[in-house]
């Protein structure tokens, strides 16, 4: 047994996790700040040597998004318009030396209720493919991440990389964070929308989720359905469609703030989807 | 164990093919330093959130310290030091030096990287490009304003390095002494040198802001580690276990002793190769802790409900600080309107980027110990008394600075690795991590302060009394400065003929706080700008021309009822700005109409400082030299922390001696080389050790005309020539050349045939029982104007625009006193808006936000010249006076912009949104 291991295709990285558990490094961007001032001593699975897992697919399907993607690659690829909250929201991400190394993958797998792709990911109704040597499955994002630093996956599986259908031909996305400074924020909330309009601006499908507001991102399903056929600029945000979330205070703000800056977020990512 | 495991790593390295052994999962910023000799690269974090590491991989920017070594394999890395080819400089370097892009450089490997990916993509960038491309890299010094200005520049101009004539020097923008070496990596910082066999130093420190302890078994440490070689304890402090900065308050312990008094204060040293020393946890000395409630904040330090933070102070009150003038009560029953309120300030952290570290080494009987510090003479006789030594058995060579603004006054490293040297002699080092930093070393200090200020019909001010209470922390450190200091500057620039001020340094469980870029003085402007502005309105007056009807002339007498005579350049500072106040109100105005939600404002905050101690002798001396082979050396003890005191000091004596400033080389702060120049603290290095320095030049002509049998007015030259023993200096005056051989002069040890020396001790009167008579010998003065933008339904703010006019008395380099206006601002705008140190909650500098360069307004600098005849060449101070209006200017840009005040900084978006809504109700 090695304690390091980087290996340069999947096979031997699922063997690998076989023979016992490792933890994984790809952007090491969570990793290292994890472990500043003591002396390194994980089993790790290097995945950053595996070429395959670099790659933003379009198949007949959806996009398929690699393991190793990182927000830089989110950011150039060339995706539809749906995917432009996922796009500004890998623009947010610490600085551009984050965004080069830093994976969509890695940050799902951290489950920070502030994690930044998981609104978008959300709405764009994202699945994560989970490998090992003995089976390959399929969770929506929604049920891979349990709770604050819990995810669905077994000590024996990786990520392989995240899948998302092939959005409505004319949805829009957008995103709004709110933080204290200009780059190398955490946001207080953050907000992921994906629409689709008819031509007087009314929502035909809207799809959103609130983070930093819970631990994790939710899904407002209430108000994605009473949505439909209301004008984009006249959505009013009530109590009970925000009824899911539980903010709490922390450094970065009160949870009553929290609570009473999102309907406002909320109206200024569904206005916004028509900027992009 | 993982970690000795070493596996064969091939890739790119500036352009040459690298193979190295190493353990594949260490950061590639600590291979670079470490194994490969590169300590161009910066570390100020290990956390990706600094920059400071960033290097190009493949052509991106990258953070060295969150890239496993192993990653590499077969890729391409470029660092600092591939930059440029051969001893150039790259267009983006020369540009950085020109304008002064660097004062400190420990930011600047990072920032040229980050810069450079962007370059080589995009020659000529947008604004916005160059901020997205550095905006993952923080500078706490510049305010990235001439940073910006630099990459935008990089390749578009030809150079504009200035070498001034002999005489010219003084006032020109001379590019810094020691720019080039900070642009190309050379810079040694403390991290960046130790000898090859120093063992490693690391302290164990308390989890809990109060606890009782104990260690049952630090020597298992030794068997279980091979590698460890001494656990140092409280016991093993050979002379005195307690450090301060006063000479008669040594309360803080090196290593504590049974019983902690804040979260982060050390009880062990563990010291031994890297790797044992990294991996010793608190089971295996058998360490146990005891937590005892902790006092934290002003109300639980005076309620006396728990025992006393320290016992001999049994009402926690370490300090009290006073003044009266007059009678404020007569004061204010004459007023016709008066105005009060209460304010709180949040503990705020220096947020240098280089962490404090230093090595100590045994020579014969004496020690040496290589550390950034602002005070190299105090560190002197401290770490003598600690160690039970005499202060000449102890030499201080202080390392590159990479930020300190107050926090490396007190000592940090200096003891450990001092002790753990002198026992084991053996070379020893120390490198905190940035939690350790932040948790142990000083803060601004939190304060809670209650103003209340009177003016008459027509807007004069009548009484002003203020008390304030400032939360020291678990020990000393610059406590009773700060209670000392606010009293006297608490009426702000202004003319107040009744005035009261009371002030107390209290002592919690909290980090110590200490020395910071003011003493006290933001703080307390806060409070006495907030009451200048609400007086303004309440007769009716514009808040400018009240501030410029109150400012401070010559003739005034202060609160301390001292005469000011001389350079008083209040109301020039005030009137520069007052075609901008009215434009700016009036384009606010105009906005505001139209927006719905989003609010601008014009606020305006002055301020006035001090330079030196208060009422105490602060003399600084200054040696310069010639050798015999024409090589002149200023021998300077003051500190360069990045203000740019080396660059100066060399203007300075170039000018009084008559030499061009490019044939100087300098010494800076080594105990055994310099003479004591104090400390750089107070803004009084340009002040007092300038005018030393301009007395050890002059010094030195006088000599050297003697010496030649000329008189004045004459011109010195030196012709060096290939062959040595012949330099001559040259003097010529109306009766020709005169040539001294200086090979002919008998040389002194240090090999300077000719020197001199000039001292200063800037002349004050102690105060009496009320605290009146002239604590300082001048004053720096300032205004700022900010405007700000408010988001009114979320509570955030944006400061769009700066204009900081500042009363310099003379400026030796305009670039470089711009360069401490731009830095002063972006830590203004943090205290105003973002930093507030938590214990426990906010050791990272993820959870403590600093400004980044996207916060950063357009500033506009105005420089006022009322020269002060004491100073060198006119000038006075500039470091402290460069924050203490911004803050103050921002929060009264919020009260214009939406009518609320804020009374509890920063002014952070959750709290700007309750004021808000509060209002509304
Ligand atoms: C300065 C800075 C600023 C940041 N700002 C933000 C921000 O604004 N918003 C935000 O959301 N995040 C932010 N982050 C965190 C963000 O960069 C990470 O969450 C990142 O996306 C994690 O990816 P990584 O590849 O670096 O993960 P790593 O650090 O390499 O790994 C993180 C975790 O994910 C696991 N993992 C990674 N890939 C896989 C896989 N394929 N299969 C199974 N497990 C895997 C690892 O085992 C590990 O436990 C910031 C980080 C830094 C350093
Ligand atoms: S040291 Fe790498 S980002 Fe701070
Ligand atoms: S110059 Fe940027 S941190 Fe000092």
């Amino acid at each position: 047994m090695f304690p390091y291991f980087r290996p340069d295709n999947l096979e031997d990285a699922l063997a690998a996790l076989d023979e016992h558990p490792r933890i994984m490094l790809a952007g090491g961007t969570d990793f290292f700040p994890a472990r500043v001032g003591k002396s390194i001593t994980d089993n790790v699975l290097d995945l950053t040597g595996i070429p395959q897992l670099r790659a933003i697919q379009q198949t007949v399907e959806g996009f398929q998004l690699g393991a190793l993607t990182t927000w830089t690659d989110i950011v150039e690829a060339k995706l539809p318009p749906a995917f432009d909250g996922l796009k500004q929201a890998a623009k947010t991400i610490g600085g551009v030396q984050t965004q080069n190394a830093g994976t969509l993958c890695g940050n799902i797998c951290n489950t920070s209720p502030a994690a930044d792709s998981v609104p978008n990911l959300l709405a764009l109704e994202a699945e994560v493919q989970l490998q090992s040597v003995r089976e390959t499955r399929v969770l929506p994002l929604e049920e891979f991440i349990l709770g604050n630093r819990k995810t669905a996956k077994k000590e024996d599986e990786l990520i392989s990389g995240i899948f998302i259908p092939h959005p409505a031909e004319k949805a829009l996305g957008n995103f709004e964070k709110l933080g204290t400074r200009a780059y190398l924020v955490i946001s207080i909330v953050m907000v992921g929308v994906v629409a689709e309009l008819n031509g007087l601006d009314e929502i035909l499908n809207l799809k959103i989720a609130i983070g930093a507001c819970s631990p994790v991102a939710q899904r407002l399903r209430l108000l994605e359905q009473e949505a439909v056929g209301q004008k984009l600029n006249s959505i009013e945000i009530l109590p009970k469609h925000l009824e899911l979330l539980e903010p709490i205070d922390d450094i970065r703000a009160s949870a009553d703030y929290r609570k009473k800056v999102v309907p406002e977020l909320i109206q200024r990512a569904i206005k916004g989807v028509l900027k992009s | 164990m993982s970690t000795s495991e070493k596996t064969i790593v091939s890739f790119i390295l500036n352009d040459a093919p690298q193979t190295i052994s190493v353990n594949p999962l260490r950061r590639f910023s600590d291979v670079l330093r470490e194994d490969l000799g590169l300590t161009g690269t910066k570390v100020g974090c290990d956390a990706g959130d600094c920059g400071a590491c960033t290097i190009l991989i493949d052509g991106e920017q990258r953070y060295a310290c969150l890239t496993a070594v192993g990653q590499l394999e077969g890729h391409n890395a470029r660092t600092v030091e591939g930059l440029a080819e051969s001893s150039n400089l790259t267009t983006l370097q020369q540009a950085f030096l020109d304008e002064g892009a660097a004062q400190c450089g420990i930011c600047t490997p990072g920032m040229l990287m980050a810069a450079q990916s962007l370059l080589d993509q995009t020659a000529n960038p947008t604004e916005s490009q160059v901020l997205d491309a550095i905006g993952g890299v923080l500078c706490r010094c510049t305010g990235y304003t001439k940073i910006v200005q630099a990459v935008l520049k990089a390749g578009q101009t030809s150079s504009t390095e200035q070498t001034p004539p002999s005489g010219s020097a003084v006032g020109s923008r001379m590019v810094k002494v020691d720019g080039r070496k900070k642009l190309t990596g050379e810079e040694i910082f403390s991290a960046d040198h130790a000898p090859e066999d120093s063992l490693w130093l690391r302290s164990i420190r308390s989890p809990h802001p109060r606890a009782k302890f104990t260690i049952a078994h630090p020597e298992k440490v030794l068997q279980k580690y091979p590698g460890m070689v001494k656990v140092l304890t409280a016991d093993d402090v050979t002379g005195n276990n307690g450090f301060g900065i006063f000479p008669h308050i040594k309360d803080q312990p090196v290593l504590a002793k049974d019983h902690v008094r804040f979260r982060g204060e050390a009880v062990v040293a563990l010291v031994g190769e890297r790797e044992s020393v990294e991996s010793v946890s608190e089971e295996d000395l058998g360490l146990t802790w005891e937590p005892l409630e902790a006092i934290r904040g002003w109300d639980a330090s005076l309620s006396g409900n728990l025992e006393p933070v320290q016992a001999e102070i049994p009402d926690n009150i370490l300090a009290k600080g006073f003044l009266k003038k007059n009678d404020v009560e007569k004061g204010f029953s004459e007023s016709f309107v008066v105005a009060e309120g209460s304010w709180t300030t949040s503990a705020v952290e220096h947020g240098y980027i280089e962490p404090e570290a230093g090595y100590a080494r045994k020579v014969g009987q004496r020690l040496e110990i290589f550390v950034c510090t602002q005070a190299p003479y105090l560190d002197q006789t401290e770490v003598a008394q600690v160690l039970g030594l005499a202060a000449e058995q102890i030499r201080i060579i202080p390392s590159a600075v990479g930020g300190a603004f107050g926090g490396k006054l007190d000592i940090s490293v200096q003891p450990l690795v001092a002790l753990a040297a002198w026992i084991l002699d053996r070379p020893v080092r120390c490198i905190y991590t940035r939690p350790e930093s932040l948790a142990s070393t000083t803060k601004r200090h939190p304060a809670r302060m209650n103003a209340k200020a009177g003016c008459s019909r027509d807007g004069k001010l009548t009484a002003f009394e203020f008390h304030g209470d400032f939360n020291t922390g678990a020990y000393a450190s610059w406590g009773p400065t700060v209670a000392d200091r606010v009293p006297i500057h608490c009426t702000g620039p202004y003319f107040v003929p009744n005035v009261l001020s009371q002030t107390k340094a209290l002592l919690t469980n909290e980090t110590p706080s200490g020395a910071f870029r003011g003493f006290g003085t933001p703080q307390a402007a806060i409070a006495c700008e907030a009451l200048m502005d609400e007086l303004a309105e309440k007769i009716g007056m514009d808040a400018l021309d009240f501030r410029i009807k109150n400012a401070l002339r010559k003739g005034d007498r202060t609160s301390t009822n001292q005469l000011l005579e001389n350079s008083v350049g209040q109301v020039e500072c005030l009137e520069s700005l007052k075609s901008r106040w009215q434009k700016w109100r009036k384009e606010a105005a105009v906005f505001n109409q139209k927006a719905t939600h989003i609010k601008r404002g014009v606020g305006c905050g002055s301020a006035w400082y001090g330079c030196g101690n208060t009422s105490l002798s602060n003399p600084s001396t200054i040696r310069v030299g010639i050798n015999g082979k024409g090589k002149v050396t200023l021998y300077n003890g003051a500190m360069d922390i990045g203000q740019g005191s080396n660059t100066i000091m060399v203007q300075i004596c170039a000018d009084a001696l008559g030499l061009p400033a490019s044939q100087f080389e300098y010494v800076m702060g080594d105990t055994d080389l310099t003479a004591d120049a104090g400390k750089t603290s107070a803004s009084r290095q340009a002040f007092v050790s300038g005018k030393a320095t301009q007395l050890s030049g002059e010094h030195l002509r006088a000599q050297i005309i003697h010496l030649a049998e000329a008189t004045e007015p004459a011109t010195l030259r030196i012709e060096q020539t290939e062959m040595s023993a012949t330099e001559k200096l040259i003097v010529e005056d109306e009766n020709g050349e005169h040539v001294i051989i200086l090979a002919d002069i008998l040389p002194q040890p240090n090999g300077d045939v000719l020197t001199g020396e000039g001292t200063f001790d800037p002349p004050t009167t102690t105060l009496d029982e009320n605290r009146q008579g002239s604590p300082y010998a001048t004053y720096g003065f300032a205004a700022h104007l900010a405007e700000v933008e408010v988001d009114t339904l979320l509570g955030t703010t944006k400061v769009l625009r700066i204009a900081a006019a500042h009363d310099v008395g003379r400026t030796i380099n305009p670039t470089q006193v711009e360069g401490q206006v731009h830095g002063g601002i972006a830590q203004g705008l943090g205290m105003a808006l973002m930093e507030e140190y938590i214990q426990a909650v906010s050791e990272n500098l993820h959870d403590y936000l600093m400004p980044t360069v996207g916060d950063m307004p357009e500033i506009e600098v105005i420089l006022i010249e009322d020269p002060e005849p004491l100073g060198p060449y006119g000038a006075k101070g500039i470091g402290e006076h460069a924050l203490i209006p911004t803050a103050p200017a921002i929060l009264g840009a919020i009260k214009h912009a939406t009518g609320v005040s804020i009374h509890h900084v920063p002014a952070t978006p959750d709290r700007v949104f309750t004021a808000l809504r509060e209002a509304e109700k």
